[in-house]
């Protein structure tokens, strides 16, 4: 397995409301940011990830391209998922050998869908699911039941996040959870990953240049997705085997975890990804807040990875744990394990 | 696309809907078509993996191995068990029901996974695991995972009305009691043997065992001596909650029971001085119905009796 490592990783500070910046317009100064960081002007892929749906028109993702300058024509490629996968595109396309680096980049604007969470209904199946007006706080409350979770471990998984959230500049000022109305029980609305429009970037760089452009690379020693059966009744809502199978492929049990940041879109799947990742007690989990502290939708995932590699950029962790999902309920789940 | 300027802040905002008009036409193939096509005539189908676990809804492959299903398809339910549900208080446009209701997985009598739906259940106390749900059809069906319009509860309790009617004499004693109250009189009775006197009236000494003779009246006022408040609705209370309580009048040694109205349910007590409400007099009716003329005891405002 050629060797392959974050060195540089950027984000937006998220926003609940809409700025008034287009979608590129939020890319620009992130690509900026990753570009200074790396010193790399031009990287020999480009990936991205995002959601035609967010933004109500087909392809709109090829507009994205205007923050990158893609001429004369660059290597690219695009997933219709959260730009954690994108990622994974990239590493994979590392591993052939011919180039060197690559550019990741994810966004998403929720604030323009009139109700994002009913957006996500057209990810479901056309003939089962979808044509019960299924919501995604619908669907995450079905889990949520499921799991049986305890009101007060996810009011503390909700304070803590918001708590960490607070101190972190990118994420949004949310206040202590309160409040005991549901929004569909029994999940309450601070239960829910607020959606924010963000984006952010990550360049990956393999063997040397890694070494070349960044002091403390953050290597990826291991990733992996798995995806478990779409319909809801199909599978264990409270134990995800993909999350379990994804963590067991990328080695997140080969060693200890320092961080893990996870890719919390409802309160209780924090414990379910606890549990399904097989963390040590000792794992700080989503000390940047997570997505209960912001969440830019299709750059969630990739922010995820981002923040575990910064611990290792930054020397604050040695081996540090990013995990990002995707369909209803934790249906797809990808982990990558980074090592100092 | 056309923009308007948004007057409160000056914004350009449009309003955009993205929408394939008439909806997209999607191939069923023969799997999900026949759940469909067996939807449409009110039956609920499983199909059959080669490890042989049931499938519903029916998937072309399964999802634990890949392998393609085996095309045997078996009927399940109607009936189901609700495995895990979340409340929905606040439907929102799109929902199968415009009343709050339970989305459930549903493992149906017969099938090996569970089918996702709405359970009409009314209040979200109705739901649990476990709870038995039977589909409720849709009169025009399409061949449409909404030609069932949700679920409902099965069959687990009925109401039944309990009603005898009958004619009642009061006896002798307690007639002579309801003549007195008729009259604006507690009539009660003194024990020749032991000296107790009891209301009501009595023809004799439960304690003795002997005939009373002495007729004794007593006064409109006493004490309670203990009480409670129901809280379900009685005809002769005026309204709930109420207060019963035992009452021992003066000069009696046994309490009789009435209601205690004019106060607070809560503000009642033990020891608590009353006065009997009587009816105005051209409202009153005769025995044996003349208890009507006694409204309720109510609070003299006298410091508490000792007890």
């Amino acid at each position: 397995m050629r060797e392959v490592a974050v060195v540089a990783f950027a984000q937006t500070r998220h926003s609940a409301v809409d700025e008034g910046l287009s979608e590129p317009e939020l890319l620009l100064p992130v690509i900026e940011e990753v570009r200074r960081r790396s010193g790399l002007r031009t990287f020999g892929f480009t990936c991205s990830g995002s959601c035609d749906y967010l933004a109500g028109a087909p392809f709109s993702f090829v507009s994205a391209l205007d923050a990158l300058g893609a001429w004369p024509p660059i290597s690219e490629s695009h997933v219709e998922m959260d730009a954690a996968w994108a990622l994974y595109e990239a590493w994979v396309r590392l591993q052939h050998g011919d180039v060197d680096s690559a550019l990741v980049y994810g966004f998403g604007k929720p604030s323009q869908a009139v109700d994002p969470y009913r957006l996500m209904t057209l990810q479901l199946d056309p003939y089962y699911l979808a044509p019960l007006g299924l919501d995604q706080i619908s669907y995450a409350a079905l889990a949520a039941s499921a799991r049986g979770a305890d009101r007060a471990e996810l009011d503390e998984v909700v304070r803590r996040s918001r708590a960490a959230g607070r101190a972190n500049p990118y994420a949004l000022d949310l206040p202590d959870p309160e409040g005991e109305e549901a929004v569909v029980a029994p999940l309450r609305p601070y239960d829910i990953a607020p959606p924010a429009d963000g984006a952010a970037a990550v360049v990956l760089a393999a063997g040397d240049l890694a070494r070349r452009v960044c002091e403390r690379p953050a290597w990826i020693t291991g990733i992996a997705h798995r995806i478990d059966p779409h319909y809801l009744g199909m599978r264990d809502l409270a134990r995800p085997a993909s999350a379990a199978e994804a963590a067991r492929a990328a080695g997140v049990g080969k060693g200890g975890v320092d961080v893990a940041e996870l890719h919390v879109q409802f309160s209780h799947e924090e414990p379910v990804l606890r549990e399904a990742l097989a963390l040590p007690p000792a794992t700080e989990v989503n000390p940047s807040g997570g997505p209960l502290a912001a969440n830019p939708v299709m750059a969630t995932g990739l922010i995820r990875i981002g923040e575990a590699a910064r611990r290792i950029t930054d020397g604050t962790a040695g081996r540090t744990v990013g995990h990002a999902a995707g369909g209803p309920c934790l249906q797809h789940n990808l982990v990558a394990v980074m090592e100092g | 696309m056309p923009s308007e300027a948004g007057p409160a802040t000056g914004e350009t905002v449009a309003d955009h809907v993205l929408e394939f008009p008439g909806g997209y036409t999607r191939t069923t193939g023969p799997v999900i078509g026949r759940f469909l096509t067996e939807l449409r005539d009110a039956r609920i189908v499983g199909v059959r993996t080669a490890g042989g676990r049931v499938l519903v809804p029916p998937l072309e492959h399964d999802p634990d191995t890949g392998e393609e299903v085996t095309g045997e398809f078996t009927e399940v339910g109607p009936a189901g068990t609700v495995e895990s549900w979340a409340w929905v208080q606040a439907p929102l446009p799109g929902h199968p029901l415009d009343r709050p209701f339970a989305w459930a997985l549903i493992r149906l009598d017969g099938a090996d996974t569970a089918l996702v739906h709405a359970v009409d259940a009314g209040d979200a106390r109705a739901m649990r695991p476990g709870l038995r749900v039977r589909p409720r059809w849709r009169a025009e069906r399409s061949g449409h995972i909404t030609d069932i319009e949700g679920f409902v509860p099965e069959v687990t309790r009925i109401v039944s009305p309990v009603r005898a009617d009958y004619r009642l004499r009061p006896g002798r004693a307690l007639a002579r009691f309801l003549e007195g109250v008729a009259d604006g009189v507690f009539l009660g009775c003194r024990c020749g043997s032991c000296g107790k006197v009891y209301v009501p009236y009595r023809l004799s000494c439960p304690e003795c065992g002997v005939p009373i003779t002495e007729e004794v009246r007593l006064p409109d006022t006493g004490t309670v001596t203990t009480f409670a408040i129901n809280n379900l609705p009685d005809p002769r209370a005026p309204e709930v909650p109420f207060v019963s309580a035992y009452i021992q009048l003066d000069g009696a040694d046994i309490p009789m029971i009435a209601l205690v109205g004019g106060v607070p349910a809560h503000e009642v007590r033990q020891g608590m001085r009353v006065r009997a409400v009587w009816v105005p007099p051209e409202e009153r009716v005769p025995a044996p119905h003349s208890m009507q003329n006694i409204r309720w005891f109510a609070p003299t405002g006298e410091p508490d009796a000792e007890l």
